[in-house]
């Protein structure tokens, strides 16, 4: 599909464009999201891309409430905390993302397990345009 | 068939010497390493003579981002006068200065030291809680930063997927931190010699005096339910499941097996050495264990020959109280999915079968970060010499003991095993 270098770097720029992507090694057929240049597997270097459908489970969470500098930035405080976590997509894999529309406030009500779909988050416009990989229930 | 790797040569340790661990205004890295190598010197039974010493190796995370200062291999070595010789600094996050006793061990197992100093050094007070956040932050793994994960953040991801999996709770981790503060005040260089009974009761007093409602709790547990008195950090990790940003620096004198006595009747030796590398914590085969401290026991049981029922205590890297759960799990001590209970009953307390951070852990004992490999080597190599004191693990015939150092969100992880024969 794309012509695009199977590396880190690539995996945001499709973020950026409201896609989730991994890839699969065309040699033994396992698949990585992120994305693996190379199979670590059977050290075949014959990739492809393949778009995830974007459905999971939490499998983890926490909320911040003493978060770094950039989520600062955003606007989170020990007065806002926000939840954070990994989910494990439908094809297998699990990623690390930012989890919308649960209550921090009410941390013992978020289950791991309940099911999630992506979404993402774009800060700035234009060239500055950085995306966040979120899922919500 | 798996490698069963072997030390070519045996490897012990005649002395060794920690700093008091803390937040010091008044001292820096250097003044802190002073104390330590004193410390070492005058622990060696016979004396040894500081000229012998042929290469340091130092421990040391991020004093480039901490203190703006980098290099310090031959900051230390000048510090103690072995230069010209080399000094060679180790970083692997928390687990760097059990990277520089691994590699003293393999420079004397190969026969090309007889004599090397193995040391570890942080500083980190000096910075802001959020700078500390962010030096400590550079080691997760890319995705985990990108999404806001800070260090607690990964921990309490970690809890959640183990309280799902196997039913424990926050009570759980309670435990975890009242048993390291109740052996906290018995260990003179801890950085919070306090249990949590004292806390209680100083609040109370200093509310008191200060003519304000005095809190009350019925016990330690419903100390640590109150928000005000443990707020959370990032949910399950509240203040009291997490260690604190400490300074401090710790080393050990390493020599061949065969001339040890030289420096002492009762040298504590190598046994077991391993260490494992992992994946970010999203891609770990499993939330609720972690491969590279698997990996490392699996190689230090294998080099020793012993079994985690021979261990008879150990230290672990108890960065946040759920930590201590995954590693008593990891290591052997306790089957998977049943550490908390056995943490509930009593099994890792000081007069428990299996006493679990005699020291008071990274929790209360401080974790300056490059320094922390091996002051826990330190608490095991004093557990053997039988010169713990007060906190003195009270097994007849102590013999064997472990320490294992994670780095990372379990990116380095290492199992050192130490024998008195």
């Amino acid at each position: 599909m794309e012509e695009r270098p199977f590396s880190d770097i690539s995996y945001e720029k499709f973020l950026n464009e409201e896609k989730l992507m991994g890839t699969r090694c065309k040699g033994c057929g396992t698949q990585y999201v992120p994305p693996r240049s190379i199979c670590v597997d059977c050290y075949g270097s014959d990739m492809e891309w393949i778009e995830m459908n974007g459905r999971g489970r939490l499998a983890a969470f926490t909320c911040i409430n003493i978060p770094p500098p950039f989520m600062i930035a955003q606007g989170y405080n020990r007065k806002n905390p926000y939840c954070t976590g990994v989910v494990e997509l439908e094809e297998g894999a699990r990623v690390d993302a930012r989890i919308e529309g649960v209550d921090c406030g009410k941390p013992e009500d978020i289950n791991v397990g309940m099911p999630l779909k992506v979404k993402y988050l774009h800060r700035d416009e234009g060239e500055k345009r950085e995306t966040y990989l979120a899922f919500e229930p | 068939m798996k490698k069963r790797r072997q030390l070519s040569r045996g490897v012990a340790i005649v002395g060794a010497g920690m700093s008091k661990f803390g937040m010091f205004k008044d001292k820096d890295s250097k003044d802190l390493f002073a104390e330590a190598f004193n410390g070492m010197m005058a622990s060696v039974d016979k004396g040894m003579d500081p000229n012998e010493i042929e290469a340091l190796y130092l421990g040391n995370f991020s004093s480039d981002f901490f203190m703006h200062q980098s290099h310090w291999g031959p900051i230390i070595s000048d510090l103690i006068g072995l230069t010209p010789k080399p000094a060679t600094r180790t970083e692997g996050a928390c687990a760097s200065s059990a990277l520089a006793f691994r590699e003293g061990v393999f420079a004397i197992a190969s026969g090309f030291y007889d004599m090397v100093l193995v040391g570890g050094v942080e500083e980190m007070s000096k910075r802001t809680t959020e700078e500390v956040a962010e030096g400590l932050a550079l080691a997760t793994v890319p995705y985990e930063g990108r999404v806001g994960f800070t260090f607690p953040g990964v921990f309490g991801a970690v809890a959640t997927a183990y309280f799902a999996k196997y039913g424990a709770n926050r009570e759980h981790l309670m435990n975890v931190t009242i048993k390291s503060h109740n052996n906290a005040p018995l260990n003179p260089k801890a950085q919070f010699p306090l249990t949590i009974r004292d806390m209680m009761d100083a609040k109370m007093a200093s509310a008191q005096k200060r003519g304000l409602p005095v809190p009350e709790w019925s016990d330690e547990k419903d100390f640590l339910k109150d928000p005000k008195a443990n707020p959370a950090v990032a949910w399950p990790m509240h203040l009291f499941d997490c260690c604190p940003i400490s300074d401090g620096a710790s080393c050990m004198l390493l020599v061949g097996e065969e001339i040890a006595k030289n420096f002492t009747d009762d040298p504590i030796y190598v046994a077991g050495i391993g260490q494992g590398s992992g994946r970010g914590f999203h891609a770990s085969p499993d939330l609720t264990y972690f491969e590279a401290t698997r990996y490392a026991a699996d190689e230090a049981y294998g080099m020793s020959g012993l079994t985690p029922d021979d261990v008879q205590f150990s230290e672990v890297h108890d960065c946040f109280s759920i930590a201590e759960l995954l590693h008593i799990e990891d290591l052997g001590f306790f089957k998977q999915g049943e550490g908390y209970k056995a943490v509930a009953d009593g099994a890792t307390r000081l007069d428990g079968p299996k006493p679990i951070n005699t020291s008071g852990g990274l929790k209360c004992k401080g974790h300056p970060v490059g320094a922390t490999g091996i002051s826990q080597l330190y608490e095991v190599w004093t557990q053997l010499k039988g010169k713990a004191g007060q906190r003195q693990v009270p097994i007849k015939d102590l013999r064997i003991g472990g320490a294992h150092n994670l780095g990372g969100t379990g990116g380095t992880c290492t199992f050192t095993i130490l024998e008195r024969r």
